[in-house]
């Protein structure tokens, strides 16, 4: 449990793939904002392994990414 | 005209003219044999000239570690930046330098090439280099192939991923790398990309070694640095000074007075008061006022014109060279620039103001390369700097000077088709 608790993800964007669909914002509004022109913000904290919906919806918008621009990155926190 | 603090090194015997092959080892003598190449590099301090001053011995044993096939040593001088014009000038010179620089790394990491970019835009520098490169001996066995290649010079083409984009697909755009430091590569070999400049600097070190090097400059920052020095000067000119020379020395050096203000390293640069004029030009030293030497990038802003205007001039230009790959940099840049423009109008100026602040902070870190950084941080700095002339047009009173200030260089927007990414 201890170990668990130190992993974490984060969402990361290839900006040159990304084209501004959107899709990500709907599959997982708990971490993906849009700006003003479309494109994702994505929260920069880490979100812990043990936050099953964030990590779900994280699954489901590199999935529903029609350009395959996002990408799921664990974290080793300190 | 030469004072103490210019010190000719890399422009050591320059002529009006390139210097010959035979001129070269006549003046420097021939290149030593590469026994510790790079660990004099590494103890020379010397930093990358290009802008980013990474530590180029560190870059060097980076490259040394990889595995996977021979290097290549590529000499960036597509010196993209308006305000600059250092490497053309060392490649009207001293050409050999350059590449006795990039052949003596080439032969400690066992790179069997090196390709010299530069823009195809600049003619006589690829008039002096294509003689120079056929100037030299290519007999020697352990000697590399020396290519010049020439990209069409936009902004974002000498970005160093955007320059090994093209060698690769001819395509001048910045790659995203998410994995820092990455290793770029030519097809699977990894690729040593170092401004022209700091090519001339290791041949330098390669002959008379990393104390030498040392005994100019700053304990940070080592040796000599060329200047690109535009704006409220009699003339353009470059020079080369020891790294941390005072601007004030700098300025005297061509006969110029005290500026309002100065734009340092480059239009994705700093703008920085004109009461920093005894700050010394090197990156320790300007960190208090938020500023980088960049390549090398001084424009003095004369007292009759206007900081607002000229970000606004800049960041259009800036706005239009964005490569159009990352939607932040293609849709921000823009709007900042229409928002500039608003406030150098004083038409709907408080609202502008709001805007540009809010979407610096949106736009901040989010290109594939660092073009968008730039201007969020050339933007910041000015609504800092020239804060009493902001808050003057946001009140909707511009300065007199609004209109008519014409001091930083911004190359005319060619047509739309010619912009074209291909």
């Amino acid at each position: 449990m201890a170990v668990k608790r130190r992993i974490a993800y984060r969402l990361l964007v290839d900006p040159v793939r990304c084209d501004g669909f959107g899709h990500c914002a709907e599959l997982a509004p708990e971490l993906i904002h849009l700006d003003e022109w479309g494109y994702p913000l994505i929260a920069t904290e880490p979100f812990p392994a043990n936050d099953r919906e964030a990590l779900r919806s994280a699954h489901l918008a590199v999935r529903g990414c029609p350009r395959s621009a996002l990408r799921l990155e664990k974290v080793n926190l300190a | 005209m030469t004072t103490a603090n210019q010190v000719a090194r890399v422009l050591h015997g320059a002529l009006d003219r390139p210097r010959t092959y035979d001129e070269h080892l006549e003046l420097y003598g021939p290149a030593p044999a590469s026994g510790h190449l790079i660990s004099q590099v590494i103890a020379s301090g010397l930093t990358g000239r290009g802008g980013a001053a990474f530590p180029t011995g560190r870059k060097l044993e980076l490259l040394r570690a990889q595995r996977s096939g021979a290097a290549f040593v590529v000499v960036n001088a597509m010196e993209g930046e308006p305000a600059a014009h250092k490497d053309r000038t060392l490649l009207a010179k001293n050409p050999h330098l350059v590449l006795d620089g990039a052949v003596a790394i080439a032969n400690a990491l066992d790179a069997d090439r090196v390709i010299v970019c530069t823009a195809r835009e600049h003619e006589s520098t690829i008039a002096h280099l294509t003689r120079a490169i056929a100037e030299r001996p290519t007999r020697s066995r352990r000697s590399p192939t020396i290519e010049l290649h020439t990209p069409p010079g936009r902004y974002v083409a000498g970005e160093e991923s955007a320059l090994v984009h093209w060698l690769n697909d001819h395509e001048t755009l910045p790659q995203y790398r998410p994995t820092k430091p990455h290793i770029l590569r030519i097809g699977r070999s990894p690729v040593l990309v170092d401004n022209a400049e700091t090519h001339a600097h290791v041949a330098l070190i390669a002959r008379y070694g990393a104390d030498w090097f040392k005994s100019v400059g700053t304990s940070t920052r080592p040796g000599t640095m060329i200047v690109s020095l535009t704006g409220a000067v009699p003339s353009p000119r470059v020079l080369e000074v020891a790294c941390g020379t005072p601007l004030r020395t700098i300025l005297n050096a061509v006969g110029a007075d005290a500026p309002a203000a100065f734009l340092l390293g480059g239009y994705g640069g700093t703008w920085v008061s004109g009461t920093a004029i005894d700050t010394g030009f090197d990156d320790e030293s300007l960190r208090p006022f938020g500023g980088t030497t960049g390549p090398g990038i001084v424009v003095a802003l004369p007292h009759a014109a206007c900081g607002v205007a000229e970000t606004a001039r800049i960041v259009a230009f800036m706005a239009r060279e964005s490569a159009r790959q990352c939607g932040p940099c293609a849709f921000g840049l823009p709007a900042m620039a229409d928002d500039l423009a608003l406030l150098v109008a004083g038409r709907d100026a408080g609202d502008a103001l709001a805007r540009l602040t809010s979407r610096a902070s949106v736009i901040e870190g989010r290109g594939a390369c660092r073009h968008p950084d730039g201007v969020v941080r050339l933007v910041r700095s000015a609504l800092s700097v020239f804060a009493r002339d902001v808050a003057a047009h946001a009140d909707g009173r511009p300065c007199a000077f609004a209109q008519t200030s014409r001091v930083a260089h911004v190359p005319r927007a060619v047509a739309q088709e010619e912009l074209e990414w291909q």
